[in-house]
């Protein structure tokens, strides 16, 4: 008897990381990963994915969105009338990302230049309506705040990826910081050089198509080290 | 299902809650925002003149702008009679705050010619030499770019460029901006000839041809190239009634 009621308040505790809590924070990471497997969100990687210190704030930003909406959806989603939930998730994010919009402009004057119309455009990133639609509106805040942690870092992971790439190969540079290739000074003065000197700096990289075919690059990796990922069909 | 009046109530609740949660945070951020905008402003006119500040211009803080900018930045504001307006002149016009740094060279852009006024700033160096930087604005492939030009104390040889732009194509537009080679070719050229008359300088597509006069181009942004030449070419005449009352 005493059993079972010691067994009972541990299921309806709410701060327990079993099995299935790890699976539901480690499974966008890799097996479901929003970017590589959904294939959703696409639009975002393209554009803030030119070098890794964007890409490091937006990864952040679409984090605390997905993980603040997933738990506030959850929390309300015995009150909020089904009729016009899909409004009320709407309303939800766009508060969310008006308020990391305003916070970010106060604390990353520099970033909040750079991403410029991105970070409002988080709104429209359909990986966090699809996680309060498919996973937030019917379960409990706790699993709700791992799923969207989960997802917001899988696809902050793979917006990281890259970013690296395209950064390294289009300016040489990783956060900004001189990785290899000729200095800016090289082309005027000759003498000047870096290691890998020789590295012309692929303009490809730096434009959308590039993001493009890495993304592609990606998944197809994934797939290859993850076969049960491929779709069959 | 929910009735209609309490989907309706829901929603008047959530919006009442959400407008008063922005508003309240948009306020209490807002000092911060407008700071944040007049360093990026002000940081933007000192990067003409970044080789000639003391220290590591990079490793400037917010703070360390605001104090150069105070200290050794001198502004004013002159119309295209090359007159000088004074603040009340310059809030007249519609720019509140009436110091040079409050011009806002978008809306002027889109002013009459004669109607325009432009910004001044005067960067005098640790050794009392002077710079004087002006603005100027034009169009690049996408959107409005713009640049802030530095001259030397014979208001002929370029000091130093910042050029900034608005959407221009990262690697090719963008590189106006990013590209600080490229940038770099700017200093030491000249825009008046030997004569006085006004030349400028001109963006040259595959190369420069003239070592005074002409820098080079850059591959696969011919139009944001144009776009320069085009606005260092205007944008410097219109400053040319004031250049002459400075030469005396």
């Amino acid at each position: 008897m005493a059993e079972a009621l010691v067994a009972k308040k541990e299921a309806s505790s709410p701060i327990k990381f079993g099995k299935k809590e790890k699976k539901l924070l480690t499974d966008p990471l890799s097996d479901n990963n929003p970017i590589t497997v959904q294939v959703l969100g696409i639009c975002s990687a393209l554009a803030v994915t030119t070098g890794m210190k964007n890409a490091a704030v937006m990864a952040v930003a679409v984090v605390l969105v997905c993980v603040g909406s997933n738990v506030i959806t959850s929390v309300l989603r015995n009150i909020i009338p089904k009729q016009v939930r899909m409004i009320v998730q709407l309303v939800i994010i766009a508060t969310l990302v008006t308020m990391v919009e305003l916070v970010l402009k106060a604390v990353a004057f520099e970033s909040y230049k750079a991403l410029s119309v991105f970070i409002g455009l988080i709104i429209t990133n359909c990986i966090i309506m699809g996680r309060l639609e498919a996973f937030a509106s019917s379960n409990k805040p706790y699993e709700s705040l791992l799923d969207g942690l989960g997802n917001g870092v899988g696809y902050g992971l793979i917006l990281l990826i890259v970013a690296f790439f395209r950064e390294l190969l289009g300016k040489g540079t990783i956060f900004d910081w001189k990785l290899i290739g000729a200095t800016p000074e090289y082309l005027i003065n000759t003498t000047e050089s870096w290691l890998f000197g020789w590295y012309v700096n692929n303009n490809l990289f730096v434009l959308f198509p590039a993001a493009m075919f890495v993304i592609g690059i990606v998944i197809w990796v994934h797939r290859a080290w993850r076969p049960q990922l491929v779709d069959v069909s | 299902m929910h009735s209609t009046r309490s989907v309706i109530i829901f929603g008047f609740v959530m919006c009442v809650i959400v407008a008063l949660l922005l508003a309240g945070l948009f306020n209490v951020l807002k000092p911060i925002h407008d700071k944040n905008e007049a360093i990026y402003a002000k940081k933007a006119v000192l990067s003409a003149v970044a080789d000639h500040i003391d220290g590591d211009f990079k490793d400037l803080d917010g703070d360390g702008i605001q104090e150069i900018f105070a200290s050794q930045i001198e502004q004013l504001v002159v119309d295209m009679d090359g007159d000088i307006l004074d603040k009340d002149g310059v809030e007249a016009k519609g720019h509140l705050g009436g110091l040079a740094e409050h011009v806002d060279m978008a809306r002027e852009y889109k002013k009459p010619i004669e109607d325009q006024i432009l910004p001044v700033f005067v960067f005098t160096k640790a050794d009392g030499k002077k710079y004087y930087i002006l603005s100027t604005r034009g169009k690049g492939l996408w959107d409005a770019i713009w640049g802030n030009i530095a001259f030397e104390q014979d208001l002929n040889t370029i000091a130093g460029v910042a050029f900034d732009h608005k959407a221009e194509t990262p690697g090719l537009g963008a590189e106006i901006k990013d590209n600080t080679a490229w940038a770099k070719q700017f200093i030491g050229k000249k825009v008046y000839d030997k004569d006085g008359s006004f030349r400028s300088v001109f963006v040259r597509k595959g190369g420069a041809r003239d070592d005074v006069y002409e820098v080079d181009g850059i591959s696969g942004a011919t139009i944001t190239a144009d776009g320069v030449s085009e606005m260092l070419s205007r944008g410097l005449k219109y400053y040319e009634p004031y250049l002459k009352t400075v030469k005396g």
